[in-house]
Order: C-alpha cells, then sequence, then structure tokens
C-alpha cells in the first residue's frame, strides 16, 4: 500500500478535480478544476522517474544515480500547453460573460430556453 | 506530510464559494505541487510550475475575474450525481493503479528504456532536461510553441471585438 501512496494522492487530486469540472456551474471554478486535474497528471508521470537516493538529471562526475529525465521533459511541455489552454478558456468565459452577463451554467442555459422559447413564439404568431 | 497538504488545499478549494479564495488557493496549490516536484528532483519543472502554474495563471485568473463576479452562485441541486460518479472513477482508478510497479523501483520498464542513452551526455549538455527537450525531442517542443501561438491567436480573436473592455492581460498566454 505504501509503495503506491503517491499513485493514491494522484487519483484522489484527479476525482477532485473531475468532481468540480462536473458539479460546479461556475466557469471560472470549472476551470480552476480543469487545472487541478491536470496536475494530477503531472503527479502521474513524474513520481514514477524518481529513484531513491538519485539527484536532479544534471550530470556530474560526484554522482552516479539521477532520476529519469523524460517525464520532465513531457510535463515541462504539458504545463506550457494547460497555461495556453487556462488563457483560452478564460477568454472564453470572459466573452460569455460580455453577451450573457453571467458566468453561471444554469443561468445560462435559463437564458437560452427562454430565448428559443420566445422565437418560436415569435414565429407562431406570423404564421 | 506534503501530498497529504496539497490534498487539503484541494479540499478547501471544492467547498470554498468565493472566487477570490479560490484563485489564491490554487495559487498555494501550484507552490505546494512545485514542492512536491523538488522532493521528485524534477527542478526545471519546478521552476516551471512556480514561475508558470503560480504566477501567470493567478494573473490570468485575476484578470478574468476583474471582467466577472467574483462571487459563485449558491448550487441549486444536491451533488450526488457528479459525487458518485467520480468516487466510481477514483475506485477503478486506484485498482488500476495498484498493478503499477511500485514507487522508486529501479527495475521498472520507465528506467530501462531510452533513459540509459540519454543519461550518456551524447549531446555535451550536463542538464540532460534541456538536451532532451531541445535535441532529442525537438519536434515536441515546435508543436509545443504552434499550440502557445493558436491559443494566444485564439484569446486576441475572442476579446478584441469591443475596444472599450480591456482584455490585454489575457493576451499574454
Amino acid at each position: 500500500m505504501i509503495e503506491h501512496f503517491s499513485y493514491i494522492v494522484t487519483v484522489f487530486l484527479m476525482i477532485a478535480g473531475l468532481y468540480i469540472v462536473i458539479a460546479r456551474g461556475n466557469l471560472i471554478k470549472k476551470l480552476v478544476g480543469l487545472s487541478i486535474f491536470q496536475t494530477s497528471v503531472y503527479l502521474l508521470y513524474l513520481a514514477p522517474g524518481k529513484l531513491l537516493g538519485g539527484t536532479a538529471p544534471i550530470l556530474a562526475p560526484a554522482y552516479g544515480v539521477y532520476s529519469n529525465p523524460l517525464p520532465h521533459v513531457l510535463i515541462l511541455t504539458a504545463i506550457v500547453v494547460g497555461v495556453a489552454t487556462l488563457a483560452l478558456g478564460l477568454a472564453l468565459a470572459v466573452r460569455i460573460r460580455e453577451v450573457y452577463g453571467t458566468i453561471e451554467e444554469d443561468e445560462i442555459l435559463a437564458l437560452d430556453h427562454r430565448i428559443e422559447e420566445a422565437e418560436e413564439q415569435g414565429e407562431e404568431r406570423r404564421a | 506530510m506534503l501530498l497529504v497538504l496539497v490534498a487539503i488545499v484541494v479540499l478547501v478549494l471544492a467547498s470554498v464559494r468565493n472566487l477570490f479564495a479560490v484563485v489564491v488557493l490554487s495559487g498555494i496549490y501550484s507552490f505546494l505541487m512545485a514542492t512536491v516536484m523538488v522532493a521528485l528532483d524534477a527542478v526545471d519543472v519546478a521552476m516551471t510550475e512556480a514561475a508558470v502554474g503560480a504566477g501567470i495563471s493567478t494573473v490570468l485568473l485575476l484578470g478574468a475575474l476583474h471582467l466577472c463576479k467574483s462571487e459563485e452562485a449558491k448550487p441549486t441541486h444536491r451533488p450526488w450525481l457528479p459525487l458518485s460518479l467520480s468516487l466510481a472513477t477514483g475506485v477503478l482508478l486506484i485498482y488500476g493503479a495498484m498493478g503499477l510497479p511500485d514507487f522508486a523501483d529501479p527495475q521498472a520498464p520507465i528506467h530501462q528504456h531510452v533513459v540509459p542513452r540519454y543519461l550518456q551526455n551524447e549531446v555535451q549538455v550536463p542538464n540532460v532536461v534541456t538536451a532532451v527537450l531541445a535535441s532529442f525531442r525537438g519536434y515536441d517542443t515546435l508543436g509545443e510553441t504552434t499550440v502557445v501561438f493558436t491559443a494566444g491567436a485564439g484569446v486576441i480573436a475572442l476579446l478584441r471585438r469591443r475596444k472599450p473592455r480591456k482584455g490585454g492581460e489575457e493576451g499574454r498566454g
């Protein structure tokens, strides 16, 4: 059990992020949940690369054991991409707020519903 | 330990409704995560997480909060469905994780495949992460740049339709 502790924390962070994304209606909160989900994936990649007694993978004559550098490279890329998608998501949220006046999912759906109903009534009156 | 602290921060984050507190907590979370990464010997990743995850992300979130309302509405329905769905996923994932190699097992496949070659210092750069990033997997970095460029272009396209609204802070992503 203890040798899988890092995986358990990873899974906990993952389902916490998933829960926030599904259960919370606020778009900004959803994006924060999404970044927590992302961070759990970073942990999932980085934890298996660690070696006990190893050092950071910077070659020096005094050290012989290094942790695995490959996950570090992949996650370095993932962090930057994650911030790019976060920026895009926030820009979408700001646009939605400009048009609908709210960033709560329920209110946006209710507004959409009302608009559709009004259009249908307008068509009936014309017919 | 540190990972337990991270878990507690996430629990508080899920329950707080003030969005400003959420943004600050996510910054704290990023710094804790950077510390965990240092403990896992991933110093380059920790530096990036502290600068990008805790720095730029927080600035972006604060910029978006400035343009939106900073209080989350009360949830209208009980969160039983999402909760049970997440818990079921968690149980499945833990069941799957039990089949993975033990933590810090030097015989795990991840340490046997290409990494011995990376550690031979073929490209004469002592920092192996830099060598792999720029030389062995250079195309990855090219793809990353493309993604960042596309996201930046998308942000500008989304936010520039109305001139009086200031969306400058988002453009930096």
